[in-house]
């Protein structure tokens, strides 16, 4: 068999969901009146990320036989500090934290810009902290992931209270224009490529800031995470985690990696999800449904439940089919009462899709693995 | 085993059991402290309030019932919330004498509608559940219109959920009725023993002669009928149903059974654990209420609680080879 | 004992380990030089794997020194027995299936570019380990899950050759190889001993020991009973030495009977392309054996029987009535009585967390009840029966069945079927990984069991055992029966002959005609 008909054949569940992905958008940018247009690109791009980001977080643990039922928690929660730490306010603003009618003083941030890149980061680095929190519970505390992260996701989302009980903050306009537009916009905002006139720029200029960030995220940080020793030992603890210990790797760093990872990514779309609401908010049930639809991302995205093979890749792409159905009631102008039924139906379909290989199987030991 | 000899020297399943019990007194003493040092009193111990607790808890103990069922065979049911809602809904819809077969009916086809897609296609039971979580809800929003269905309960389930004999509440002998059928059908049914085998290996099980895939459906149809039973019991004590009225119950009955002693991964457990672990959920709600917890501080130690219980409990096994 | 003389390349001095009240190694003193094989002998629950573990890093021992190289070492994981140069190749495989044969050949230690994985690097690397192990065909991108066990366990090999082993050990690492590959092995390890690798060699083979030792160590219970050189003792000898008594025969007397009818007929069975056209009769009180090479459809044909298998074409008899069990249920019900010991006793055979009670009667619980409960006092004499027949050595029935040695593991799960009152039992290499001594129990329960009225279908990779029990053999060759052998027919020289599917049987005495590589 040729290299590449073997490539194919390992990785077909991803390219199912991806050749889906497009031909269910295609369709949509068909029906919609301002069909291929960048305006429309931009709001799909805009939703589709935090989703998307908040699947790649729950891709990672569930990639070494793991799952993260606090990902929608976390991500809540670094939204909720980004609507303290990203208002752009200039130098010398105290930053303070309203608690039940206390104000209590946290100090004062760095002005403008620098201010707003140093909350991100710091934003960013409170996700990975609380990922990496989860993983020592699980890998030191040998606790099972599920019950775990059930329980951190309840303290990540009692913090988030704590900070915002309700909505509330701001974010930077400058910052929320730049990046929920496309790449022109972000241009003009932060001044370069002649504030996005250059004429070489002209055929990019349309392309969805959200969606660029994205990309960047999965060249610049997962591609090569996934190429070290530390990302492939979290295949290998999914795939057979004693043989992975008798090969000698490390299965205890690699699991705690999986979830600090996850808690970046989530860190990511909340980050995002501030910017674009222009506030924190800690929605509850808005938490859950995240943490649930990554779930149901991850596994039409081809990644399997038990571990060792699938990738963010088809989560990312699983995540955007979830959207685009939602986006089809709207086109087609689906009576609003009418949605949640179709969106159940639809995963019900989705996810019972690979239950016809099932059906296929001629011996049943194979079905216990 | 005698009990002085479980309590001296617990086997392995018996030590969380224990552990529950002792934070239970724990969270007692804390909670008659604080109410002994701001109010003077110690409403906690005065039996009519623990009644009322029990009362309360009776809901969730339904529920965990079911889910532990799921867990020992190495399942989950994400569709209790929305079962739950529905079978309330429908049952306050249709009124009359059928309310109460109508709720328990819903839950038992939504359980058989499970059981079907994780036994016979394979599904993960975490995303098939999650599915149909979905679809029914989208049932009940296209039925209900959005809102909270106009009928409400009726006289009996009324009776039944906020009702008393003899002083007891009756939800509470309801609960201990679900709570006998399960322990024994776990303890000392082929049934049972066929749940646990699958939970340790469904391979072995199955090459034994079992019926791993009834016994899955069966186990889904209870859980399903549990859900179904509290979504009716709580539209009874509520007087109506409402919109998302199950969503508070899932996460708590799995941290129930969890904290109970089951292994998340199945195979091990027992009933009386996940009796320990409502009732210690349930405590420990009531007295952060009392201590007017906001809701962040509230879920803040509802997490904490339940990772240091399992910390406590001795963790799993280190993989050697 | 052997003093070690100075200059090994390993020395244990008095090595202990125990784990909790069991003493796996009491006081061992042993050594192994470069150069050389060394087979380790010795009965389940002897110490060999404990042994092993302990020089490759798994465990660390109680008391006791491992000197390496003249250094004293002490290892605190796998990896840093690697690092020493000792590599082991366990029984149970240490690849991962969803990577890929590259992936896994340098998992630990992969060629690396600015920190990340050189994936170009990588694959010509398994590729050079590959056709040095002798399998040049696999594909490096596959991934272990679509290769046959024969290939992972090659791969596997290829993966030890890749740590640059000064000391390899073997644990029982040629059970799943096809004979073509056992050669490949051979060659293998004996460019090695010329290298000067140290080679230790686990097996329960006695022909491969005999093959390929140049010393062999005993141990029984715990100790190093005898370190020899090749050929200084028998087979009997050494067979005394491990289990410490005399056995006087092998295997159990084959009664003279008359061709029984037929308890269990296939006519043309037939499954997917794995099997065709199986034709075979087994008669009440006959033990049938299969034979052949590995792979070739004998275990698909047991799944078949036994129901496990759907769209199984062809007819099943049993007592005169068609029949096709469509479940394991079904199989072992009353009117039908099939059992089956399946091929894997730890994730087939046995849920190894419950207890020994409950393993023992999962298969039998509907005759224990009273109205829909259990019987706790049928429960407890069905239990006490089944551990009384067979020998079961175990301290509480209620200990986890984890506990217990794998031949007692065994014996739980054969137990566990004959409360069933089975008519037709089927075996899938029921004495694997097993020691001598519970084998010659098991023998003798298949006769007994036979002599009774079952009707026995024995499926073993030992032609020693097949010849010793069966009354015939069906050799299967590429999913078909391609020769019964029966009476003196039944020799080693006829059933190798028809495993590689020579067509014309030699005569016997002519040598070992299956020994030339035949392209298999």
């Amino acid at each position: 068999m040729s290299d590449i008909a073997i490539r194919v054949r390992q990785n077909f569940a991803f390219l199912t969901a991806v050749a889906l992905f497009f031909v269910v958008y295609l369709l949509y940018q068909l029906v919609h009146p301002k069909g291929f247009s960048s305006a429309v690109l931009v709001q799909n791009s805009d939703e589709v990320f935090t989703l998307a980001l908040v699947a790649m977080a729950q891709t990672v643990p569930v990639l070494a036989a793991g799952l993260d039922l606090s990902v929608g928690a976390l991500m809540t929660m670094v939204g909720c500090f980004a609507s303290y730490l990203l208002t752009g306010a200039p130098e010398g603003t105290p930053l303070a934290l309203d608690l039940a009618g206390f104000r209590i003083g946290l100090g004062t941030l760095p002005g403008g810009g620098t201010g707003i890149l140093f909350g991100a980061l710091i934003c960013l680095a409170i996700g990975a902290g609380c990922g990496l929190l989860n993983g020592a519970i699980v890998v030191y505390g040998r606790i099972q992931p599920i019950i775990a992260t059930l329980a951190t996701g309840a303290i990540f989302i009692g913090v988030a209270l704590f900070l915002r009980p309700q909505p509330g903050g701001k974010i930077n306009e400058d910052l929320n224009w730049a990046l929920t537009n496309s790449l022109g916009d972000f241009a003009s905002t932060v001044h370069i490529f002649n504030d996005g006139a250059a004429p070489w720029f002209a055929p990019f200029a349309g392309i969805p800031t959200s969606f660029v960030i994205l990309v960047l995220i999965l060249l610049l940080v997962w591609l090569p995470f996934s190429r070290t020793v530390t990302g492939r030992t979290i295949y290998a603890i999914g795939s057979a985690e004693g043989a992975a210990y008798m090969s000698g790797l490390d299965v205890k760093r690699a699991r705690v990696a999986a979830f600090a990872l996850g808690g970046f990514f989530a860190a990511c779309g909340g980050l995002f999800l501030a910017i674009q609401t222009s506030s924190g908010n800690a929605d509850i049930p808005q938490a859950g449904a995240y943490t649930l639809n990554s779930i149901a991302a991850v596994v039409i995205g081809g990644t399997s439940l038990l571990g060792g093979s699938g990738g963010v890749l088809g989560s990312v792409f699983g995540a955007m089919i979830l959207r685009v159905i939602s986006f089809f009631f709207r086109v087609f102008d689906i009576a609003p009462l009418l949605q949640p039924l179709f969106e159940g139906v639809i995963l019900l379909a989705a996810v019972s899709i690979g239950a016809a290989r099932v059906l296929r199987v001629k011996n049943t030991l194979e079905l216990f693995r | 085993m005698t009990a002085i000899a479980a309590i001296l020297k617990p086997s392995r399943d018996d030590r969380p059991i224990l552990i529950a019990a002792l934070f239970i007194v724990a969270i007692l003493v804390a909670g008659t402290v604080y109410t002994w040092h701001r109010f003077g009193s110690a409403p906690l111990l005065s039996p009519n309030y623990l009644l009322q607790q029990l009362q309360i808890g009776a809901f969730l103990g339904i529920v965990a019932a079911g889910t532990m069922l799921v867990i020992l065979i190495s399942q989950i049911d994400l569709s209790i919330p929305w079962t739950l809602t529905a079978a309330a809904m429908m049952a306050t819809s249709v009124g009359g004498p059928w309310a109460i077969p109508v709720g328990l009916l819903i839950g038992l086809i939504v359980g058989v509608l499970n059981g079907l897609g994780v036994a016979y296609l394979r599904v993960p039971s975490m995303i098939f559940t999650l599915g149909v979580n979905a679809v029914m809800r989208g049932l009940m929003v296209a039925h209900t219109g959005g809102f909270a269905p106009q009928t409400g309960a009726t006289e009996f389930m009324r009776t039944i959920a906020a009702g008393r004999i003899l002083g007891i509440p009756n939800a509470l002998f309801v609960w201990i009725a679900v709570s006998l059928a399960v322990a024994v059908m776990l303890q000392r049914t082929v049934l049972g023993r066929a749940i646990y085998a699958i939970g340790n290996k469904e391979a072995a099980a199955y090459l034994a002669g079992v019926n791993t895939k009834g016994v899955t459906v069966i186990c889904f149809a209870l859980c399903g009928l549990t859900a179904g039973l509290a979504g009716v019991l709580l539209a009874g004590y509520s007087q109506k149903a409402y919109q998302g009225m199950g969503d508070a119950y899932l996460l708590p009955a799995i941290a129930a059974v969890v904290i109970g002693g089951t292994n998340i991964l199945g195979g091990r457990g027992r009933y009386l654990g996940t009796l320990v672990g409502v009732i210690l959920i349930v405590l420990l709600n009531s007295v952060l209420s009392i201590m007017e917890m906001p809701e962040a501080g509230r879920q803040v130690i509802y997490g904490a609680v339940i990772i240091l219980m399992l910390l406590v409990y001795g963790r799993g096994e280190r993989v050697t080879s | 004992m052997a003093d070690a003389p100075q200059g090994d390349f390993l020395v244990l001095s008095q090595i202990s380990k125990r784990y909790g009240g069991v003493r796996a190694l009491e006081n061992v003193d042993f050594s192994c030089d470069r150069g050389k094989i060394h087979a380790v002998l010795g009965e389940n629950g002897a110490g060999k794997s404990t042994l092993i573990k302990i020089i490759a890093g798994v465990v660390g021992p109680d008391s006791g020194a491992i000197v390496l190289e003249g250094r004293q070492r002490h290892f605190a994981n796998p990896a840093a027995a690697t690092t020493a140069g000792v590599v082991c190749i366990f029984q149970e495989l240490s690849l991962m299936p969803d990577l890929s044969v590259a992936d896994n050949i340098s998992i630990a230690s992969p060629p690396r570019r600015f920190g990340f994985i050189d994936a170009r690097a990588q694959r010509r690397r398994a590729e050079e380990l590959l056709a040095e192990a002798g399998c040049e065909d696999v594909n490096p991108l596959l991934r272990i899950r679509d290769l046959p066990l024969s290939r992972r366990q090659m791969v596997e090999i290829a993966k030890a050759l890749g740590q640059k082993p000064k000391l390899l050990i073997l644990d029982e690492a040629t059970s799943a190889l096809t004979s073509a590959d056992v050669e490949k092995v051979y060659g293998l390890l004996a460019r090695l001993k010329a290298r000067g690798v140290a080679i230790l060699y686990i097996s329960h083979r006695m022909h491969e020991v005999d093959a390929l030792a140049d010393r062999a160590s005993v141990f029984r219970n715990g100790r190093h009973i005898e370190t020899f050189d090749k050929g200084a003792r028998s087979t009997a000898e050494i067979v005394q030495l491990m289990i410490g008594r005399d056995i006087a025969t092998q295997y159990p007397p084959k009664p003279k009977r008359p061709r029984p009818q037929p308890a269990l007929k296939m006519l043309n069975l037939g499954w997917d392309n794995h099997l065709s056209g199986i034709s075979l009769e087994i008669g009440a009180g006959e033990i049938v054996g299969l034979g052949g090479l590995d792979g070739q459809g004998q275990k698909t044909l047991l799944l078949a029987l036994f129901g496990v298998l759907r769209g199984v074409t062809g007819s099943i008899t049993i007592d005169g009535r068609n029949t096709r069990p469509g479940s394991p249920g079904r199989a072992k019900s009353h009117d039908i009585g099939i059992a089956l010991v399946p091929e894997d006793r730890k994730t087939e055979g046995l849920m190894l967390p419950m207890s020994v009670a409950d393993n023992l009667t999962i298969a039998c619980l509907d005759a224990l009840t009273v109205g829909p409960f259990i019987d706790a006092r049928k429960e407890a004499k069905a239990i006490d029966e089944g551990v009384g027949r067979l020998q079961i050595k175990v301290g509480s029935t209620d200990d986890p069945v984890s506990t217990l040695s794998g031949g007692n593991q065994q014996k739980v799960v054969i137990a566990k079927w004959l409360m069933t009152h089975p008519r037709i039992i089927l075996l899938n290499d029921p004495t694997r990984g097993i020691d001598v001594g519970t084998k010659q129990e098991m023998y003798r329960l298949m006769r007994e069991l036979a002599d009774q009225g079952a009707a026995i279908l024995f499926y073993s990779t030992d032609y020693d055992e097949l010849i010793g029990c069966c009354d015939r053999v069906a050799v299967m060759y590429d999913g078909r029966i391609v020769r019964e052998l029966a009476g003196d027919d039944l020799n080693e020289t006829n059933i190798v002959a028809s495993s590689l599917n020579i067509v014309e049987p030699q005569a016997a005495g002519g040598g070992h005609p299956g020994r030339e590589k035949a392209n298999v």
